[in-house]
């Protein structure tokens, strides 16, 4: 186990090298001068040049890249260009609010799929199943921004119940454990919940389908085994995959949830990226996508160790 | 399976000397046809198609004239049968007209990345080694972003504009393809007939050619199909961040944006644009449902 | 009988020289592991393995399964890059004088049935003139219709017919098509029967006993079936962990089993003749691991006649004294190997 651990930490190392490398090209994939939104207009030749220095921008490309890395893994991830405020700070402020609805969304999505899946899976090819899948396959068909614009319209518009934007009383981004804001968490929760429980409840069908009909079930009945028991069998046999599908999901949550974000005016990370986005302040994109991809990294790595413990034969490959 | 019962029989009849057996494509053909939900689904989507294609001679009004007069007029209205948006352009026209962008940014990058991301698969997983190292670890990068921080990644990088959209989404698209070409290539290139194609002294390019794409296309096929679904909506998706198709053109999902602005003056209207965005990804993911069982295509 | 328009490469060596020698061949498998995925030992699949084919004989190969026969047919026809040793097709070095192009217009092969073995989504006709297409030899279609005739399946009804249409007999007949349909003057039988029912294997080695004389074929014929390798072989070669232990004319050995190992197998064998069985006692438990292979003799740690020697010195391959086309590698039969039984041969 430590082995495999220690393997798959190293394994990684060059991962997340690479994912620091795409988003350092993010910026030099950008048109236009990373400096027009803060270079005066009527700057001279001299002034840019001397600018471009300051700002490190003179030199090669490589040379370029690890001077970020190198300011990187001491925290600094530079300085909005919009805000002059440092990167570190405003993406983590984000990434709190974006991890409380991916968690809260996870939180209704997991347990629903799990039990609509498993109830298909059981039943399988009578009503139950066919109605399971039915709305596992619209779940993840249905693009979740206009499905929570239809939340809205429905709840906040049309029975006014719940409020449709931001999340707190009065535009408030701090986040309190109190009705007041809880309120405001419920709608893009439940809409950021609709694709993975359409996931995981096919995930689950699919598992405990192939797994009953297996000849190992057949055989714990044969020993006289009694129904529950090999429900547990079967549950314990399907938890390292399902646990695989759900950490991804949950990842796949916290970087998807950028549309849902700007939908009700959630001030996470994926609000702060369009919010970078259009106001050319490529500094915070960059460090935005770089802390939501490494979390996705670390998320990987997490689900693959666990998997691993639950299921010693995954160490061997 | 009864994979030879469909032959028709006119075919018997014919005057040829050998009965001509059935080939897989006759087959998964035959399957398709019997299979009423998927052929309803590859119905409508070319319907949808077509629609887009035909919009100019379907007698539809100019998807970009507006009316300051006749905004947010309801459904049902005279003249307007789905109503008109917030500049008071008519909204029937406008949705068959977007189908032209929204399918063609939502599907283009699918077909791209299907070719781009096959080939490098393929070559991945036939000639292995360090060749197979490289490809497959930059695969792995990609991997670490969630395709929907990816695509708004670049987008939002390159800015706004079709091209830039059709680029970002092709990138986001080639790694998964390229992995499951890779897993499918490795797996037929350890079978013996293989082999045997390589003891006769074929080069490397004959034997893919001959024995390898014919048996790895349709599970890449299948899986690019299930991909479709997910393109559309991210495509509309970049749209509706403002960081796709710019307006005025008519696009589902930059028409949804637009029109939240609606949302308390007329609702319905505003979650058309959506409705027609669902319908397509669902007609999508069980077309590819249904070409995954009619071509034998297990996961 | 229709004309076949068969032309192998011409001889070169006459009669007298073997058309394959194997001198020293070995092939070791890296296995990857341990927290940087580096190589941590090899499994030593071929280790030095040493033999000769004559023109129009066929050597049996036989031995356990992972005893290296596959990987030995595999470097033979150049599927597996061999790691040292040399591989003289008819007096021409592999890799000096013999370009792998041309080996593979002299060497073919036939794996033993399988789904696998034919392309699903190609004809029999495609897949059968596929490697006359490949070498560029002229009318490959027609070549390929007179040699499905020729294996006894009827051109007519079968050239257009896919794989799964295909019985496991009808699906070797066209394995054996394909592999002749490229004029070969060697081919080497992977367990070309071991996978069909016992009357439609019967029919396949009549077949290729007929092939063999009407083309002048040499075979390395690949099994763990004694009773058809003996059918078929003139000479036997055993394998165990990669190395071979014995080699001899097909009678003598069924006569006398000069190695423990090679009489172990043939007690093994289900015999109708109460005359022919050895006391014997079949192989107890599994082959060693072949990464680790014990030292000396592979065999002692299985083998009952086992002394110290055993487990220090590794026998050479030698001719028995009354029989120099006999050959064992066992301290038994060397009367200086320091064994104590040695030179009294292996006990009855």
């Amino acid at each position: 186990m430590l082995t495999y651990l220690l393997r798959r930490l190293i394994l990684v190392l060059p991962v997340a090298f690479g994912v620091s490398v795409i988003c350092f090209l993010l910026v030099q994939i950008a048109p236009g001068d990373p400096l027009t939104a803060i270079m005066p207009v009527d700057a001279t030749a001299e002034e840019q040049s001397a600018m471009r220095a300051a700002y490190g921008l003179d030199k090669p490309l490589p040379v370029q890249y690890a001077i970020w890395i190198g300011n990187l893994v001491q925290g600094d991830m530079g300085k909005s260009i919009a805000t002059g405020r440092p990167v570190a700070a405003e993406v983590f402020g984000a990434v709190q609010n974006s991890l409380l609805l991916a968690v809260s969304a996870a939180v209704i999505a997991f347990p629903i799929g799990i039990f609509l899946g498993f109830l298909a899976g059981y039943f399988r090819d009578i009503w139950i199943d066919r109605a399971v899948t039915a709305v596992s396959i619209a779940g993840v068909s249905v693009p979740n921004y206009w499905l929570g614009i239809v939340l809205v319209i429905i709840f906040s518009v049309n029975l006014g119940w719940l409020p449709s934007m931001g999340a707190g009383p009065g535009g408030s981004s701090e986040w309190q454990w109190n009705w007041l804001h809880m309120r405001h968490l419920i709608l893009p929760a439940v809409t950021l919940a609709v694709v993975p429980i359409g996931i995981v409840a096919r995930t689950v069908r699919a598992l405990a389908g192939d797994i009953l009909t297996q000849d190992f079930v057949q055989a714990l009945y044969a020993k006289g085994m009694s129904r529950a028991d090999v429900l547990r069998h079967v549950a314990r046999n399907a938890a390292a995959t399902a646990l695989s599908v759900m950490g991804l999901q949950l990842g796949y949550l916290l970087g998807g949830s950028i549309l849902i974000e700007t939908v009700f005016n959630w001030p996470g990370s994926g609000f702060l990226l369009s919010n970078a986005i259009f106001q050319r302040d490529l500094p915070l994109l960059q460090g935005t996508i770089l802390v939501l991809a490494l979390f996705f990294v670390a998320m990987n790595l997490i689900v693959d160790v666990a998997q691993a413990a639950i299921d010693p034969r995954i160490q061997r490959t | 399976m009864a994979l030879m019962e469909t032959t028709p029989d006119t075919l018997s009849a014919e005057p040829v000397p050998a009965a001509k057996p059935q080939g897989y494509w006759a087959g998964v053909a035959a399957r398709l046809v019997r299979d009423p939900l998927t052929m309803l689904c590859a119905g409508m989507i070319l319907a949808l198609i077509l629609a887009a294609i035909f919009a100019p001679w379907l007698g539809l009004a100019d998807p970009y004239k507006g009316s300051m007069i006749a905004r947010l007029k309801p459904l049902g209205t005279e003249g307007h049968p789905l109503g008109t948006d917030e500049q008071g352009r008519d909204m029937l026209a406008r949705l068959i007209y977007g189908g032209r962008l929204t399918l063609f940014i939502g599907l283009m990058p699918v077909v791209t990345a299907f070719f781009l991301g096959s080939a490098l698969g393929i070559v991945a997983g036939y000639v292995g080694g360090l060749t197979n190292t490289v490809i497959m670890r930059t695969v792995d990068v990609f991997f670490a972003f969630p395709s929907v921080l990816l695509a708004i990644a670049i987008s939002g990088a390159l800015g706004a504009g079709i091209v830039n959209s059709l680029v970002s989404l092709t990138i986001v698209f080639i790694p998964p393809i390229t992995r499951v070409a890779e897993a499918v290539t490795s797996g037929v290139r350890a079978l013996d007939y293989i082999d045997a194609a390589r003891a006769t002294g074929a080069s490397a390019w004959t034997v893919i050619r001959v024995h390898v794409i014919g048996n790895v296309l349709s599970p890449i096929f299948v899986y690019a199909t299930s991909l479709t679904s997910v393109c559309m909506i991210l495509a509309a998706g970049l749209s509706f961040l403002g960081i796709g198709v710019r307006p005025p053109e008519p696009e589902w999902g930059l028409m949804l944006n637009t029109l939240r602005s609606a949302i308390y003056v007329n609702p319905w209207l505003s979650a058309l644009p959506g409705v027609m965005i669902f319908v397509t990804s669902l007609c999508l993911n069980l077309l590819s449902d249904g070409l995954r069982s009619a071509m034998n295509v297990r996961d | 009988m229709s004309a076949i328009d068969y032309a192998p490469s011409p001889d070169t060596g006459g009669p007298a020289q073997p058309l394959l020698i194997v001198r020293d061949l070995q092939k070791y498998f890296p296995v990857r592991g341990g927290i940087l995925g580096r190589a941590q030992g090899r499994v030593q699949a071929v280790d030095g393995v040493n033999f000769e084919v004559k023109k129009g004989e066929t050597l049996g190969i036989v031995g356990e399964s992972g005893c290296g026969k596959s990987t030995t047919a595999k470097l033979l026809i150049g599927l597996t890059e061999k790691d040292r040793g040399e591989i003289i097709f008819d007096g021409k070095a592999l890799g000096r004088e013999l370009p792998l192009k041309d080996l593979r217009r002299g060497v073919q092969m036939v794996f033993q049935d399988s789904y696998a073995t034919l392309n699903p989504r190609l004809t029999i006709l495609d897949s059968v003139a596929f490697g006359a297409r490949v070498q560029g030899l002229p009318n490959p279609e027609s070549l390929a219709r007179s040699m499905m005739d020729r294996v006894g399946l009827d051109p007519d009804r079968f050239a257009h017919r896919y794989p799964h249409e295909l019985s496991g007999g009808q699906r070797q007949r066209v394995n054996i098509a394909r592999a002749l349909a490229m004029s070969p003057r060697l081919v080497v039988l992977d367990e070309a029967v071991s996978a069909l029912d016992k009357s439609v294997e019967a029919q396949v080695l009549n077949l290729l006993s007929d092939l063999r004389e009407e083309f002048g074929l040499t075979y390395i014929f690949i099994s763990h079936d004694l009773n058809v390798v003996r059918y078929i072989s003139d000479r036997i070669l055993v394998m165990y962990l990669g190395e071979v232990v014995e080699v001899a004319p097909v009678d003598a050995i069924w006569e006398r089993q000069a190695h423990p190992y090679t009489r172990s197998l043939f007690s093994a064998m289900p015999s109708m003749d109460p005359d022919n069985r050895t006391e014997e006692p079949p192989l107890a438990g599994d082959p060693p691991n072949p990464i680790n292979p014990p030292a000396g003799c592979r065999f002692h740690t299985r083998c009952r006649h086992a002394s110290g020697v055993c487990k220090t010195t590794v026998p050479t391959l030698a001719g028995l004294p009354l029989n120099a086309a006999h050959r064992v590698a066992c301290h038994l039969h060397d009367a200086t190997s320091g064994h104590p039984e040695a030179g009294q041969g292996v006990p009855a």
